[in-house]
């Protein structure tokens, strides 16, 4: 038997030996998973399941052992995914350490760094939040305006971030900051990490139209942030913004992978639409909701041939540039289209007179209406689509 | 299935990007058009195709194909479609030839298949009526039994390639009301029989169609194809693998209309500036692009599909033609509406795409048909 599937059946082994029971059951949603961090309350099983993870460093399997990760191979950690996934056994952790930036760390950080965060982040001591966008610089970002004044060894950073999401449950942020307000603006940003209990940082969580979001408002007056936790050079912080940019793709292109199985349209129909146990009784609804699902089917075939193209060893396609527009657009269409079908049941804020589905379909309808926006607003995207793909001047 | 290009299908693309760039261009169908011509087409670069394999692709060896498949004749479908190439490889491939390779007695495949592959043969499928609109099944033309073989009166339209063909193959119903799929049969009728008559139609793009009459018209048993009511089945499949043939057509068509608007978006200057600058207009770009990409995804799948005889062929063909039936007509009227006032003049190239997009859409049927054919195949 060759190593690496000697590898699958120790590891399958260990799995079964070890995760607790629990652990074996699917979670309703992302955010039941373990995100980490001081501020979480743990149910003994899925602080166990963190621990021993952690401490083989399989919650983040592919990174370097000497920075506490498993150390293992692309395949081996390949092998890892596969067996958690068959035995239906869940990520001991989740979060934006793990997705972003870690590997930023690992990719342009000092020694020091790396040896300080990377660890903690592995065993889900600190759970990290995102400190981008500001109030008057959200699709032009490099115009922030927060800014870091050098004091000796620190740096005073004063300013206002917002859409921070979790800033209210993150232990440390990474942000962007203003070091060089005279040179061109992409030139005078750095990338620096701050502790989240550093006096002078206070956390406002957003209302959204669709109810409590995990977005926050955070204000930083005079806070004093050590110059050792810039990551690559002062000033440099632009090109380190690019680069977790990729990890940040990366992720959102999975998303789109996950869907929960059935088609929640034809569900709808079928519950409030008389007659439709069949054929959908009402023809203009059967047809908007047969242009969703052609829609969606057409994403698919655009996200699989695009994977299948870097299979056999091409270069990403002009296709990977269609994928956050279009996948946001066609799942507004969606959420849209199924408050449609539910008819006024669909209108519910809360109370008597709706159920738990409908009140949720609302507040997703409601919730779907920033997937235009963030991350990149749809006008950017075809901007970005327009010039680089097709060449357009400006 | 991968939707990916393997080494060879990428080299048959670029033989077939080049072949079309040196024999056809706007211009010749500009002319065929100016100088009505009746057989909308070039014997001549018909030959040239059938040497270079064309013909034959998706055919046996032993009928002088090349024993490939739907993902090979795709690429060349494209530039076909990229060129406004009006040669009938439809007709006679995907529609007419595809008949007799799946439905034909071998004897039927021997006589007919290698010279329509070799170019000396043309052949057409009659199967729609002033009636039918898009459904297949919808045959009022009647087969009778005669003294050897049957009597065929009724009416074709829209024959694609039906003027200057050599043998129609016309659906024809022996029993069942009209509509049912039982009862269909489809004969191989000669050009010259007597009884029928082509009339040449004049359409907006300017490609060979005919309406054909049959009054009385006499054809011996052997004219049948295959076995007499399984004509239903073999048409449905028939049509299917044209509509995702046409489809990949279209997205070489859709492309080269893309590239010409980007082309006068980067040179047409108006206030000083070139007008491809201006946002609007990027956006508007944007979008048709994202267009291509999504056919041109659902286009491999449905050929792959049919290499791969998958159960998923007939939806897979609804989602490619209900989708290259929007993305190739939004292209071609924003195309125009981007040109500006020469976009309008027959003098410039667009208002080619725009004829040509329109019959692609309303072939095979239109967008909504699809959408109505995908829900019912899923059961909705």
């Amino acid at each position: 038997m060759d190593t690496l599937e000697q590898f699958r059946e120790e590891t399958r082994r260990w799995l079964l030996a070890n995760a607790p029971k629990s652990m074996f059951t699917p979670v309703a949603s992302v955010d039941d998973l373990c995100w980490g961090g001081r501020k979480s309350q743990y149910d003994p099983d899925v602080k166990r399941w963190l621990d021993i993870m952690g401490e083989r460093g399989w919650t983040a399997p592919a990174w370097p052992k000497q920075y506490g990760g498993g150390g293992l191979s692309k395949a081996e950690a390949k092998v890892l995914s596969q067996e958690m996934a068959k035995l239906k056994l869940r990520a001991p952790l989740v979060g934006f350490g793990l997705t972003m930036i870690g590997p930023l760390l690992l990719q342009e950080a000092s020694e020091e760094l790396k040896r300080l965060h990377i660890p903690r982040i592995v065993r889900g001591e600190v759970r990290w939040c995102q400190g981008y966008s500001e109030p008057g610089s959200g699709s032009d970002l490099a115009s922030l305006q927060t800014r870091a004044v050098l004091d000796g060894d620190d740096f005073i950073v004063t300013g206002q971030k917002i859409w921070t999401s979790y800033a209210d449950k993150a232990d440390w942020m990474f942000l962007l900051v203003r070091t060089d307000p005279n040179a061109k603006k992409q030139d005078g940003i750095t990338f620096i990490l701050m502790d989240m209990t550093s006096p002078g940082v206070s956390v406002k969580p957003i209302l959204l139209i669709s109810g409590s979001s995990p977005f926050c408002e955070t204000f930083l007056d005079n806070v004093r942030v050590p110059r050792s936790q810039v990551v690559g050079q002062i000033n440099g912080g632009w090109a380190m913004a690019k680069a977790l940019l990729g990890h940040e793709r990366t992720m959102i292109a999975d998303i789109f992978k996950e869907r929960t199985p059935g088609n929640p349209l034809l569900k709808l129909a079928r519950r409030y639409i008389p007659g439709s146990e069949e054929k959908i009784a009402d023809a203009v609804v059967r047809d908007r909701i047969t242009q969703v699902d052609m829609d969606q089917a057409c994403l698919d075939l655009t996200l699989k041939r695009s994977q299948d193209n870097m299979k056999a060893g091409h270069k990403p396609g002009p296709e990977t540039s269609i994928f956050k527009y279009y996948g946001t657009e066609t799942n507004m269409r969606r959420r849209e289209l199924m408050v449609s079908i539910a008819g006024p049941q669909a209108l519910g804020w809360e109370g008597p007179g709706y159920d738990d589905a409908e009140l949720a379909l609302t507040r997703d309808w409601l919730r779907s209406r920033g997937n235009s926006i963030e991350g990149g607003t749809s006008e950017i995207q075809l901007n970005i689509i327009a010039k680089r793909v097709l060449g357009l001047p400006d | 299935m991968d939707l990916v290009l393997t080494e060879e299908q990428a080299l048959l693309q670029d033989t077939a990007r080049e072949f079309v760039s040196g024999h056809s261009s706007v211009r010749r169908i500009r002319a065929l058009r100016d100088s009505r011509d009746e057989l909308g087409f070039s014997r001549d670069l018909w030959r040239e195709m059938a040497k270079l394999g064309w013909l034959g692709i998706i055919f046996p060896e032993e009928y002088g194909g090349a024993g490939l498949g739907y993902a090979e004749l795709m690429v060349v479908l494209e530039e076909l479609g990229r060129g406004l190439v009006p040669e009938p490889v439809l007709s006679n491939v995907l529609l007419a030839g595809t008949a007799i390779a799946m439905g034909g007695s071998d004897s039927q495949r021997q006589a007919l298949l290698p010279p329509m592959i070799g170019g000396d043969l043309l052949l057409a499928l009659a199967y729609q009526e002033p009636a039918s609109r898009y459904q297949p099944h919808h045959v009022e033309t009647r087969a009778t039994r005669g003294a050897s073989g049957w009597v065929l009166n009724g009416e074709k339209v829209h024959v694609l390639d039906g003027y200057g063909a050599d043998r129609i193959l016309v659906t024809a119903r022996t029993a069942g009301a009209v509509g049912d799929a039982e009862g269909i049969a489809i004969f191989v009728v000669n050009a010259d029989a007597p009884g029928l008559s082509i009339e040449r139609e004049w359409r907006i793009d300017s490609r060979n169609a005919a309406t054909v009459r049959l009054r009385d018209v006499a054809v011996g048993p052997d004219a049948l194809l295959g076995g007499e009511g399984q004509g239903g089945a073999l048409l449905a499949s028939v049509i299917d693998r044209a509509t995702v043939g046409l489809c990949a057509e279209m997205l070489g068509s859709m492309s080269a209309t893309l590239q010409l608007t980007l082309d006068y978006l980067k040179t047409r200057l108006q206030f000083g500036v070139a007008i491809g600058s201006f946002q609007a207009l990027k956006h508007r770009a944007a979008k048709m692009f994202i267009e291509t990409e999504l056919a041109r995804s659902v286009v491999m799948a449905a050929h792959k599909a049919v290499d791969e005889q998958t159960p998923q062929v007939g939806a897979l063909a609804s989602l490619a033609k209900a989708r290259c039936s929007d993305a190739f007509v939004l292209i071609a009227n924003e195309g125009v509406q981007m040109h500006g006032g020469i976009g309008m003049t027959d003098e410039h190239d667009i208002g080619f795409f725009l004829k040509r997009a329109r019959v692609a859409e309303l072939t095979f049927g239109d967008a909504a048909y699809h959408r109505n054919r995908f829900a019912a195949l899923h059961g909705y």
